[in-house]
């Protein structure tokens, strides 16, 4: 076939270009190299996924960035272009700010619980039992639960009336109100998220220092005598991987999946209580029927996401040591 | 610098596995003994006894004059060097080195000095601040060896530490450590199940049979007089012919044929001929079928049987042989065994002048 018209030609650039990449990727990693006789056959391969991907992340994607420069009328009758009104609306509002900064310091508390009592766990269970199936399978059946079903274990646990740790905490003089009382609220939340993802990281900080051999430790029990810095200078670094990668999933955890403990927690009463970003956004958006403040809300919580990543990758993996 | 003790050391792990059963040695200062042994007899065990990776069950091990028993492995003052190099993957050499100084305070100088001196005799100073991973195998051993040295203990462990190594740079890495060893003059505790290695590099071979000391002695020693069968098939390559035989009025005979004067009592007996110490003659006592040949270069192997028995001969010989040879041996060359024990029988030696009347 030849191409006469430009303008046939035209659109099919970027598309020629996309194959030489692929192509190119192919070349790096010869064992992995696929011939097909027609070009399009691996575009139906991908179709199915692609049309996941595109259907459920990009266009919902396109939607909010586009609804984000609107105010739409409450009842749905139309909607007005306000440029970057719904953003500046936004980052000026105290209570947006308020959240935000709950946002961090919730992010950051639940990372360093989950993360630190998931090590400790760990360290102590491949002292005792260097791999033994009962223990973990009881840590990590924690994991099983869904997150509402935990949030709603978790609301038994700090229930007003029959709540044992509002018990322990009367038992200590306060009187503990969760729902009613912000940081009361506060501790509930962060507590059952931290308990929720304990085990994830208790069973990869686990695996993850099973992999130290056994004749590196034992290296170490010759040169070192105290079992912390053969900890700190030996084991920890041979666990950065594993770190690292727990570090990011359990952020995007605290961003994003604690969405429904809070959903359990906050319902019905947002009024003076904790929440994260994402479920202001969808309180906004849902409840109060303000697409286009949320649309923008959940935008800039895109940007920060994206950012975070970067920061993470470039700084923080280059310090990782990857056996 | 020290000597390492043993003292009736045993050890069972949790399973029930008797693995070390009453080992008495001592290892002098400055010396370096081999334990060498078939899989499993429990050599690594006995190693890490010392090391302190391993609780001792019984008996009393010291080196010097402590009993370290309960101490911590990096209390006893000692360095080990493992089959898999064992470093630490995230530290350059140079850290891999200076790692167990640095735990114990010793001044940055110092350590500097250490570490420069052991890289210099080890010849790895160009690589001082790469990963133990962007090395070759001899190369990690060689950091692994160094990481024992800056250390300067008391005494070196080695459990086969040229295991992961190809032929050639085995033989090499083993003159280095044999040079290294008397240069230093560190009480050493060597573990291998290779006999060609404990023999070259061993002041003192210790053999280990199912966790209790076969024998002692210098490597020499033990060649020539290997206190039981075992020992006898165990050192020596290629392995000494072990025959069912028996003695009668002073005579070793296998089946009907004479092999050569032997003053035990008469009986059944457990006859040992090093391939090396027969010689293939015209009119030799022992008559040999032969089964196949394998040429060395220098020499070769002539695989046989004698009345039925498998037997080997070494001779430098090249012209072609007859598919039947006749053998004969030095009365000296006769080792012999009780058939039951396996211990060596005295007196199995009947030089001319010593046959009795
Ligand atoms: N941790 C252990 N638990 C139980 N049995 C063991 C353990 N380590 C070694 N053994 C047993 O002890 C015996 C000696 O082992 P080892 O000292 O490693 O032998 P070698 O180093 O001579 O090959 C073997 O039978 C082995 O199976
Ligand atoms: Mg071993």
């Amino acid at each position: 076939m030849t191409l006469t018209h430009p303008s046939v030609s035209v659109p099919r650039r970027p598309f020629a270009r996309l194959m030489r990449g692929l192509a190119a990727i192919g070349a790096s990693e010869p064992q992995k190299r696929v011939q097909f006789d027609r070009p399009l056959t691996p575009w139906l391969f991908l179709a199915p996924q692609l049309a996941v991907v595109v259907i459920f992340f990009y266009w919902p994607s396109v939607e909010a960035v586009l609804s984000s420069f609107y105010i739409e009328d409450p009842f749905g009758f139309g909607a007005t272009f306000v440029g970057m009104e719904n953003y500046s609306d936004a980052l000026t509002n105290a209570r947006y700010q308020a959240t935000a900064a709950f946002t961090a310091f919730f992010c950051v508390v639940v990372t360093a619980l989950s993360l630190g009592i998931g090590l400790l766990l760990a360290v102590k269970a491949d002292k005792v039992i260097r791999g033994a199936g009962p223990y973990k399978t009881v840590l990590i059946s924690v994991y099983a639960i869904a997150p509402p079903v935990a949030g709603l274990i978790g609301m038994m646990i700090f229930d007003q009336h029959i709540g044992p740790i509002t018990e322990l905490f009367a038992f200590f003089g306060h009187d503990l109100r969760v729902g009613v009382n912000y940081w009361d609220t506060a501790i509930a939340v962060i507590t059952i998220s931290v308990w929720k993802q304990i085990p994830y990281n208790f069973i990869f900080f686990l695996s993850g220092l099973q992999t130290v051999p056994v004749s590196v430790r034992e290296a170490a029990l010759i040169d070192a005598r105290s079992g912390w810095r053969r900890f700190r200078d030996i084991v920890l670094p041979l666990l950065a991987p594993t770190a690292f990668f727990l570090l990011i999933i359990n952020i995007t955890y605290a961003m994003f999946d604690t969405f429904a403990i809070f959903d359990v927690v906050v319902k019905d009463k947002p009024a003076n209580n904790p929440m994260t970003l994402v479920y202001k956004v969808y309180l906004d958006g849902f409840k109060g029927n303000d697409i286009g403040g949320s649309s923008a809300q959940s935008v800039i919580l895109m940007v920060v996401v994206a950012a975070l990543t970067v920061v993470q990758f470039r700084f923080l993996e280059r310090r990782v040591h990857y056996g | 610098m020290a000597t390492v003790t043993l003292s009736n050391v045993g050890k069972t792990y949790a399973g029930g596995v008797d693995a070390v059963r009453g080992v008495d040695v001592e290892i002098k200062d400055g010396e370096f003994v081999v334990l060498v042994g078939p899989s499993g007899c429990g050599k690594s065990t006995m190693l890490r006894m010392v090391a302190g990776l391993e609780d001792v069950t019984r008996g009393e091990v010291r080196i010097g004059d402590r009993v370290v028993n309960t101490l911590d492995p990096a209390d006893r003052d000692i360095a080990m060097v493992f089959q898999n190099y064992a470093l630490y993957p995230h530290m350059s050499v140079r850290d891999n080195m200076a790692y167990g100084l640095k735990n114990r305070r010793t001044p940055k100088d110092e350590i500097t000095r250490r570490v420069d001196e052991a890289a210099r005799m080890l010849e790895l100073a160009p690589y001082l601040d790469r990963k133990p991973r962007a090395l070759s195998g001899g190369q990690r051993q060689r950091v692994a060896m160094g990481r024992a040295i800056v250390r300067q203990p008391s005494a070196f462990l080695f459990d086969e530490p040229l295991s992961n190594l190809d032929a050639k740079l085995r033989v090499s890495m083993r003159g280095e450590i044999r040079r290294l060893q008397k240069r230093l003059a560190t009480t050493s505790l060597y573990v291998t199940h290779d006999q060609l290695e404990a023999m070259t590099l061993a002041d003192r071979l210790i053999v280990l049979r199912d966790g209790a000391v076969e024998q002692v002695g210098a490597p020499l020693e033990v060649y020539r007089r290997p206190a039981s069968a075992f020992v006898a098939a165990f050192i020596g390559s290629p392995a000494m012919t072990l025959l069912d035989a028996r003695v009668s009025d002073g005579q070793a005979l296998v089946g009907d044929h004479v092999v050569a004067p032997a003053a035990v009592p008469a009986g059944e007996v457990t006859l040992g001929l090093r391939p090396e110490d027969l010689r293939i003659t015209r009119d030799g006592p022992l008559p040999m079928r032969v089964d196949y040949i394998e040429e060395l270069g220098a020499q070769r192997i002539v695989h046989g049987f004698v009345d039925g028995q498998k037997i080997a001969v070494t001779e430098t010989g090249a012209e072609s042989l007859p598919a039947d040879l006749r053998l004969s041996v030095d009365p000296g060359a006769l080792h012999l065994f009780d058939v039951k024990t396996g211990r060596r029988l005295p007196q199995t030696v009947t030089r001319p002048e010593a046959v009795p009347a």
